[in-house]
């Protein structure tokens, strides 16, 4: 074992001295990852030192002032009452409209929070928080957020994505680095102010988990992933773009790197609903695949059986407080899914808004024909690599098929993402 | 098998380190620009203050203006430098140059002007480690980029606290790299030029001295004074450029004055982690065990950090300090390194010197800053590499001179930068060193016989380390370093909760004296290192 190491070692020392990362990967892919991550957070933690977006803008703030104020709701409301509107929840200013994981996110947060700056979440008075020490402590939340949960389902994607083909530690390393110092993410998450890491994280995890085939742990996290945030899958591009930017080779980066720019600061920052059509994509691709592998196996019927439990299951911790009458879901649903916005906002780079300049959509039809129309764009454009993981399901056409389905739900959904 | 391949790496493409460099330098840029909304001390608006200072008045009044209390107190080529800087800043902002409305003005378009000076002027210190190591194998000098062009001590004190080492670093780094390729005039111009910018690189100067007059003026009387005489004349050169027009305006008198305010303390507010920590410590307890003894002792009115010295005595029991003392004393520490260059003045040899002579100079001198602990730490990762003894003293210096120097950023948003950027750069030795050192061991066992010899003259450690000569670091070592841990856990987190608002002083007295004894063991190591090269 030693020896077939070594001389392998031997091959690839010509090829790795000649980067001038040699010494990085010297000892091993725990280390480069623990030296890559330190890094990566030393940028994160720069790029937390300036403004988020909405800073001292009132009388709406911004994303800051959202999930501040969520923090604020959930710590002093009971669940049942965080999706309703009363006169304790406006749900007008900032009205909580992820799904409940993000809400039990907020209230943690919400309790790391209030026992070091109270003031900050108070019900009512804390509308409008800005303090150093207030900003200070919700970077920190986003920070430990993205190191806990971001970070290891990074190095789990990246050594369940290279178990089986066995590839450099050097490629490794580039790999993890891709991922982690990817802009798109850093600015969102720790300049303009969410928490895509942990949404993202988890599906990252699930991707992974589909890779080392853990179809179960998969399709907890993935049901995780889509309980934290709906659109979950949107963001599952720029993971598969950065797979791309590697399988690619060098001289596709730069392109991939600009789109991928483009691809994921203008939606994050334009919309927070999906809706529907987020949904159907989004698991598409999972789906399609865990189905595809299902059926391959002894018992498919019993296979099936297992994930769907394990789905529903999940579902129902995650939904517990809400369960318990149709009207409390369909009251934190029509929280998720509103529809009443146009197809397209301004500046997004989707089919819709593109074509506009040739085709105007909104004058021609109405928005119900309008959402059909969507629909059935988005899902025939994710359908045929839908129905070639069932059909023959591979990790590799996995990757290709969340990138497509991310992407034709990116670029045809209602509302444009 | 190995060594012809480097060799042709170097002989094929000599452009190829300085696109290499570049990157590094550019990583490190990035973050630097990262840092710009960051805390940034009083020295920011020293710097600005000294902008509107030149570009307002004649030169005849810089050093005797008092529109300010941050006068200026660098030598004048640093003044020139802040009078060429503010050329552009008139037009970035005008009231960062304006004399009195620019005071304590802090725009967004100043501070990133500022910024932004001082990440370009780290330009020299690019070009000073390209110098000094364009002729280094790969291997080698990539690393010795990451330790210079990524120190995270540069980063806190440039980039953050504010100030301007790493153009200065550079221009000492320039100079090192002219000697040690045997240009003498040059490193002696560039010296001459360092110390019209900043008079604290001046502790190395007897270093200088002996080294270029036992290297340079050799080869004969005549010869010797020949070029005694050049060398002689170009320093005065410089040192009339910069100093000509003050005594022409009669104003040098002022200048001096300004430059050498011995009316400070021995130590600054924050104590330096050097040997007088101890002897303060040792002083308070003395004091203490002759009270429990039952002698009279009069409490110290002075303090040490401050007043004016021959007022009183800041010491209880001890001898007070001078500065004539101190001066005394870091010649005294230096004369080993003196010794050794008179007798054999080597080329590859007065890096090390010259490091030896700032940590004699932090370690004795007076009224040191912690910042002072860069401009040996800086010069020294030049000469890491050489063995792995080297390599383990270095990482051991490097993080305590780093940690002393986290009390100057005390601010709650900056500290798990300083935190990160320690930890980084502790990941990235560790790595380097022990990839660097195993390639080395593979190389020599695979062609014993070329190695052999190794091109800096440097004995490994032979016998039991010759088939072990991966980097480690000793348990002592590792106790201490995990003590690191445990002194900022209790300033952090301990202090205050067990002692609240009591004894305010006492974590960064911690720090103190905890980091003193690690600069305390780095000059007896380089000590004996050099004591011992005096014996064989």
């Amino acid at each position: 074992m030693e020896k077939r190491r070594s001389t392998k070692a031997r091959k690839e020392e010509d090829d790795e001295d000649n980067t001038i990362w040699w010494w990085l990967v010297e000892k091993g892919i725990i280390p480069s990852f623990l030296c890559i991550s330190v890094f990566a957070l030393l940028v994160r933690v720069s790029v937390s030192l300036h403004p988020y977006s909405g800073a001292g803008n009132p009388p709406k703030y911004g994303d800051y002032e959202a999930q501040r104020h969520w923090m604020e709701i959930t710590l002093n409301l009971p669940p049942k009452e965080w999706y309703r509107n009363s006169s304790t929840n406006d749900l007008s200013y900032w009205g909580l409209d992820y799904p409940p994981l993000t809400a039990y996110q907020s209230y943690v947060h919400g309790l790391f929070l209030r026992s070091f700056d109270p003031e900050s979440v108070k019900l009512y008075t804390s509308r409008g928080y800005e303090s150093y020490f207030g900003k200070l402590l919700m970077r920190w939340t986003v920070l430990s957020s993205d190191a806990l949960v971001f970070f290891p389902a990074v190095l789990y994607f990246v050594f369940a994505y290279y178990s089986g083909r066995g590839g450099r530690k050097s490629d490794m390393a580039w790999h993890i680095a891709m991922i982690l110092l990817n802009p798109c993410l850093i600015l969102i998450d720790h300049g303009h102010f969410q928490y895509n890491c942990i949404s993202l994280g988890l599906t990252v995890g699930a991707v992974a988990a589909i890779l080392s085939n853990r179809d179960l742990l998969a399709s907890v996290l993935f049901s995780l992933a889509l309980n934290h945030k709906q659109d979950a899958l949107k963001d599952i591009g720029s993971i598969s773009l950065c797979w791309l930017e590697i399988s690619m080779g060098m001289e596709g980066l730069l392109i991939v790197f600009y789109f991928d720019f483009t691809f994921s600061i203008y939606p994050s920052n334009k919309s927070y609903q999906s809706g529907v059509a987020a949904l159907l994509s989004v698991s598409g691709s999972y789906c399609s695949h865990l189905l595809g592998r299902c059926l391959r196996r002894r018992n498919p019927l019993f296979e099936v059986f297992k994930l769907g439990c394990v789905v529903l299951g999940t579902f129902a911790i995650v939904w517990w407080p809400y369960i318990h009458s149709f009207h409390s879901i369909s009251e934190v649903l029509s929280r998720l899914a509103p529809f009443e916005r146009g197809i397209y906002e301004d500046y997004v780079a989707n089919f819709w808004c593109t074509t506009s300049v040739l085709i105007k959509w909104k004058r021609l039809f109405t928005t119900p024909s309008l959402k059909v129309l969507s629909l059935a764009a988005t899902i025939s454009t994710c359908l045929p690599s839908m129905v070639r993981q069932v059909w023959s399901p591979s990790s590799q056409n996995f990757l290709y098929g969340l990138l497509n389905s991310a992407l034709s739900f990116y670029l045809f959904s209602f509302q444009g993402m | 098998m190995k060594d012809p391949k480097n060799n042709q790496t170097q002989i094929t493409n000599p452009n190829k380190p300085f696109t290499e460099l570049l990157w590094f330098f550019l990583i490190a840029s990035c973050i630097k620009f990262l840092l710009i909304p960051a805390y940034h001390s009083t020295d920011f608006e020293v710097h600005r203050h000294w902008l509107a200072l030149t570009h307002s008045l004649p030169l005849s009044q810089w050093y005797s203006d008092e529109t300010s209390p941050w006068t200026l107190d660098y030598p004048p080529l640093f003044a020139h430098f802040e009078h060429f800087l503010s050329l552009f800043a008139q037009f970035i902002d005008p009231t960062m140059v304006h004399l009195q409305n620019g005071l304590s003005y802090k725009s967004h378009l100043t501070i990133f002007f500022q910024r932004v000076s001082v990440i370009v002027s780290d330009i020299v210190l690019m070009y000073g480690v390209y110098c000094l190591t364009r002729n280094l194998e790969r291997r080698k000098r990539n690393f010795v980029w990451v330790l210079v062009i990524w120190s995270p001590g540069l980063m806190i004190v440039d980039h953050m606290h504010f100030q301007y080492n790493g153009f200065l670093l550079g221009i000492l780094l320039v100079s090192l790299a002219a000697l040690q390729e045997g240009k003498d005039l040059v490193g002696g111009f560039a010296f001459a030029v360092l110390l019209c910018f900043k008079h604290l690189f001046a502790v190395a100067a007897p270093v200088y001295f002996v080294y270029l007059f036992r290297h340079y003026c050799r080869g004969g009387l005549i010869r010797g004074f020949g070029r005694l005489v050049l060398m002689g004349t170009m320093v005065f050169a410089v040192f009339v450029a910069a100093y000509g027009p003050f005594v022409y305006y009669g104003q040098i008198q002022q200048v001096l004055s300004r430059m050498f305010p011995f009316g400070r303390g021995l130590c600054h507010a924050y104590w330096a982690p050097n040997f007088w920590v101890f002897y303060i410590i040792l002083d308070k307890l003395l004091a203490f065990l002759l009270m429990r003894l039952g002698f009279h002792i009069q409490a110290p009115t002075a303090s040490f950090t401050g007043g004016l010295v021959g007022d009183s005595s800041p010491f209880a029991v001890l001898p007070t300090i001078t500065p004539l003392i101190t001066f005394i004393m870091v010649l005294l520490a230096i004369s080993p390194s003196l010794v050794r260059a008179w007798r054999d003045p080597q080329p590859r040899l007065i890096t090390r010197w010259v490091v030896y002579a700032y940590t004699c100079g932090f370690l004795f001198g007076w009224h040191v800053h912690e910042k002072a602990s860069l401009h040996f730490l800086i010069p020294l990762g030049i000469v890491v590499l050489q063995s792995r003894e080297d390599a383990s003293h270095y990482f051991l210096l490097s993080i305590v001179s780093c940690y002393s120097l986290f009390p100057l950023l005390y601010e709650a948003q900056e500290y798990p930068i300083k935190l990160l950027l320690l930890l980084l750069h502790a990941i990235l030795m560790w790595l380097g060193f022990s990839a660097y050192f195993s390639k080395t061991k593979a190389a020599e066992a695979s062609d014993p016989g070329q190695r052999g010899g190794d091109k800096f003259g440097l004995k490994r450690s032979r016998g039991s380390g010759s088939n072990d000569i991966r980097f480690r670091i000793g348990w002592i070592m590792k106790v201490y370093l995990l003590g690191l841990l445990v002194v900022e856990t209790w300033g952090q987190f301990l202090h205050p909760i067990l002692l609240g608002n009591r004894l305010p002083f006492l974590p960064l007295m911690l720090i103190s004296i905890y980091c003193a004894f690690g600069m305390m063991y780095s000059w007896i190591w380089q000590l004996r290192r050099i004591i011992r090269s005096i014996d064989s």
